[in-house]
């Protein structure tokens, strides 16, 4: 299966109602939110990355026991070093783009992030990612609860979801994120022209501004309408954008060709969703090739050209990228030349800022080992996940992450800035 | 359809796809059990829609080559589509598309397997029309309205659902988890109702459960297919243990078994998750958000009576839809319009109520897709994000842009059907407002709908003048957030 927009409402009905500006103010409040400013862009890996194929402890003799057909030859991989208990470690052949981030020194690989009991479930885990509250996997997300902290009312473009449904991580009681996979479609139909269509619009616009008291679902769909149509003109601009490099013609590069637009458009969005699915790779995943390698390219040259189209604009240094998945994978390969769901997985942060490097240690994949759990079938996490969340709330956007994040996580967050 | 009342009206969008000019005939003198009957016992009039493709009268469908709905996908969306609009068995369409999210199945990874060719079989072949299995999309047409039981058995054994989690590869050697846990998490009982360790087992269960190919096997071939087997030499036979009951004496062990015999895991492991009472509870639940509400949790007394049917019928579902039709809930007047609709239910009920003149299906395959639902296409087993997660701006414009292609189309005809009613605005307003069913308008935004009418400057009524309103207001009222409900 493929798991791409699950992250969502699935336990009842929303009732949000979106802080929306008149359009005539948004770029002033744009100007006043402090244009040009940091930028975060989220990328998700939907399905479960296989970590340990993408990040390879390829000196470790159970890595290739344990995955006899999928394992990555030692004499393929790129290597990157060795980590502080000594695990020598190299990328997955397909991301030569990221090992020249890492090169630069600007490409964080924080190992073995996760929580205590990670969930198998695609759905509860990829819903604990975006609550980042392990005991919950309803209610708003950790960036919606970021977007709340901005001032009021809040610019409709604050944050931008290429997807085309709402994550849960995006979601929260007081912002709405528009969603736009795609800003040349991202236009207002008529079937007439001139006059009639402007009055059409201008009929629209009335009708959505009904705030319909007393009827919350239909108040939802009003706004989201209403920020689609205050947004349109604002996201026309951003898909002039002609970039500096050619993107992969795939559907993660499009999207991060869209982000880049937005971004050097000065549209202004603060943080960007972006996702990317296939990973649920539960047969024939291949090892440097195949279905996996397909994914890992996907991934590393979307995100080496997005690198290189940032540093080109000027604009590399405002802007990170972090990606992560929901849950990595069994460490021991099944009959189907794939992996299951299993635990403990990578977070990758990249951006001019970053202080790139190996941060935590990798597991050693022996049976009994205490890096390992479940019976020593998956990889125990080392690093909560949600101390890098705090790293990026504190030392990026520059809020504070304790209340956002429900906890202080700050202690223990690896120095990825 | 704003003419018949109002218990009708919402039982037809709720139990079916809303109600065209000519569905309107046939119920008018309908009382509501009649109409009630109409939907639930569909069986006793033709499964003939198909035979209609083709029709002038009908909606169209278009094709690069030769129409080929069961080996071109695009095509099979189509006479779904279709399908949807002109049935006159509404409530099996519906139910088939409730299953189709609830086993939702995407036709991009089984293409990865097999090609494009036996994808969209595995997906949509009708019985008969070429050798090998039917599609997916006939076993929940064969059984909208069956025993859950079976379907669930026929589905665990339907070649797509092998391919898309992973059957095909189910081996003694190395069991393979993933129908294991989705057969649990979200066929059956959900989470919180199963264990890791009955992931495992249930992963043994279904080991040999596999597929085979036909003799001289080709992606390309349109008489080739893929079929269930069961490999008795892939099948792991020890005895294994659920932390619930698998059998009705309480016991909770799937004995072992020789191979030969070793299919009969899987059949009791199926019953039994079937007949566990919260997989009743469970798809209780999921039946009043489909039919009664999305905006209010579930009533408790509700979800009970529910499951209670399902459970006393031996897992059959006419009666379960049957009460939730006719249970009190269902016809309060605060549920209706407390359901927001499912993309393709959004584009039939517009078609069907603004009128399909000339209209080709082909024309929804991109705005179903930027709608967020593509059939055949599910983002994942866990199906659609439903209720408010179909509404993003991107989502919404693709809507109203849908709204706006549609009307555009039927600009014409929709001119000649309310010249009479267009002498004057309210009488085009009220006529529109008849045919295209929206929850009620609060009064600004029906006094914006009255003032893009005059907009233009005063009413005469001219040719040219109703041409251009009729569309824009057709436009307006299925773009509107009000008919984004039903």
């Amino acid at each position: 299966m493929r798991i791409s927009r699950r992250l969502f409402i699935r336990d009842g009905v929303a009732t949000v109602t979106l802080g929306l500006a008149a359009p005539s103010f948004l770029t002033a409040i744009a100007q006043a939110q402090g244009l040009p400013s940091r930028r975060l862009v989220v990328v998700y890996l939907g399905g479960g990355n296989d970590a340990l194929n993408t990040l390879i402890s390829y000196q470790d003799p159970s890595y290739y026991s344990r995955r006899p057909t999928i394992a990555i030859p030692a004499g393929q991989v790129l290597p990157v070093g060795t980590d502080a208990a000594g695990r020598v470690l190299g990328l997955h052949p397909r991301l030569g783009g990221l090992l020249n981030v890492f090169n630069e020194g600007r490409l964080a690989l924080v190992q073995r992030t996760g929580y205590e009991n990670s969930s198998r479930s695609h759905f509860e885990a990829g819903d604990i990612w975006g609550t980042a509250n392990p005991k919950a996997s309803t209610g708003s997300g950790w960036l919606g609860r970021y977007l709340d902290t901005l001032p009021r009312p809040l610019d409709a473009l604050a944050a931008w979801n290429t997807s085309a449904e709402t994550p849960r991580a995006l979601l929260s009681g007081q912002s709405g994120v528009p969603a736009i996979p795609n800003g040349s479609t991202y236009t207002f139909a008529s079937p007439n022209r001139g006059s009639a269509a402007v009055q059409e619009r201008a009929a629209a616009q009335q009708m959505t501004a009904n705030p319909a008291p007393g009827r919350p679902h239909l108040a939802l769909v009003n706004s989201t309408s209403r920020g689609a149509l205050e947004t349109l003109d604002r996201v026309a601009q951003a898909s002039t954008y002609t970039p500096t490099i050619p993107y992969p013609n795939t559907g993660f590069g499009l999207a991060l060709k869209t982000v880049a637009g937005a971004i050097v458009k000065g549209v202004g969005s603060r943080v960007y969703w972006v996702q990317t699915g296939g990973y649920d790779t539960h047969a024939q995943q291949g090892a440097a090739g195949g279905a996996y390698g397909n994914l890992m390219a996907t991934l590393g040259d979307g995100l080496w050209a997005f690198y290189g189209d940032m540093r080109n604009t000027g604009m590399l240094n405002d802007t990170t990228v972090v990606v992560f998945s929901e849950f990595s994978r069994r460490i021991s390969e099944n009959g189907s030349g794939g992996t299951d769901h299993g635990a403990a997985g990578l977070m990758m942060v990249l951006g001019g800022m970053v202080r790139g490097g190996l941060h935590g240690t990798a597991a050693t994949l022996a049976p009994g080992h205490p890096t390992l759990e479940n019976s020593s079938g998956d990889v125990h996490y080392e690093t909560d996940f949600r101390s890098v969340y705090a790293r990026m709330l504190d030392g990026w956007l520059g809020v504070n992450s304790v209340p956002i994040l429900g906890g202080d996580f700050r202690a223990a967050a690896p120095a990825i800035f | 359809m704003a003419q018949l009342n109002p218990e009708v009206d919402h039982l037809l969008r709720r139990a079916g796809f809303g109600a065209s000019a000519a569905d309107m005939e046939t119920f008018r003198d309908m009382p509501l059990t009649g109409v009630l009957s109409y939907l639930v016992d569909y069986e006793g009039r033709p499964d003939d829609v198909d035979q209609r493709i083709g029709r002038p009268d009908h909606a169209q469908v278009s094709s690069k080559d030769l129409f080929a709905p069961d080996i071109d996908i695009d095509d099979a969306r189509q006479r779904w589509m279709f399908r949807m609009i002109h049935t006159r068995r509404p409530l099996q369409e519906k139910m088939a598309l409730f299953w189709h999210n609830h086993f939702a199945t995407a036709f991009s990874k089984l293409t990865a397997d097999s090609g494009n060719l036996q994808a969209a079989k595995m997906l949509a072949h009708k019985p008969v029309a070429l050798r090998g299995p039917q599609g997916q999309l006939e076993i929940f047409r064969k059984y909208a309205l069956g025993n859950y039981r079976d379907m669930l058995l026929e589905v665990a054994m339907d070649p797509s659902m092998l391919v898309w989690l992973d059957g095909q590869f189910n081996t003694r050697g190395k069991p393979q988890e993933n129908f294991g846990r989705e057969v649990m998490e979200l066929f059956t009982v959900g989470v919180g109702h199963y264990t890791e360790p009955d992931v495992y087992a249930a992963a043994r269960v279904f080991t040999g459960w596999n597929l085979r190919e036909s003799v001289g096997y080709s992606d390309r071939d349109m008489n080739a297919y893929k079929e269930f087997v069961y490999n008795a030499d892939e099948h792991e036979t020890s005895a294994k243990t659920f932390s619930f009951p698998i059998y009705t004496d309480g016991n909770r062990t799937v004995p072992s078994r020789g191979v030969s015999a070793g299919m009969q895991d899987g059949y009791d492991l199926i019953t039994a998750l079937a007949v566990h009472p919260e997989t009743a509870r469970r798809l209780a639940r999921k039946f009043w958000n489909f039919f009664i509400s999305e905006i209010h949790e579930p009533d408790p007394g509700f979800v009970d009576a529910a499951a209670n049917v399902y459970l006393q019928n031996r897992t059959e579902i006419r009666p379960v839809v049957r009460y939730v039709l006719t249970s009190p809930w269902f016809n309060l007047p605060e549920v209706r319009y407390a359901r927001y609709a499912w993309p393709s239910e959004y584009v039939a009920r517009a078609i069907k109520e603004v009128g399909w003149q000339n209209f080709s299906l082909a024309t929804v395959r991109a705005p179903l897709s930027n709608m967020g639902q593509l059939l055949f296409e599910p983002p994942n087993v866990g199906g659609w994000p439903l209720g408010a997660g179909w509404f993003s701006t991107g989502t919404m414009l693709a809507r109203t842009n849908f709204a706006a292609t549609l009307a555009a189309s039927q600009k014409e005809m929709l001119a000649v059907e309310l010249e009479r009613d267009g002498q004057t605005p309210q009488g085009l307003l009220t006529a529109m407002q008849a045919r295209v069913t929206a929850a009620p308008f609060d009064a600004p935004p029906q006094q914006a709908l009255m003032s893009y009418l005059l907009a233009g400057g005063s009413w005469i009524g001219s040719d040219s003048q109703l041409n251009t309103r009729a569309a824009g207001l057709a436009r307006l009222l299925v773009g509107s957030s009000e008919y984004q409900l039903v």
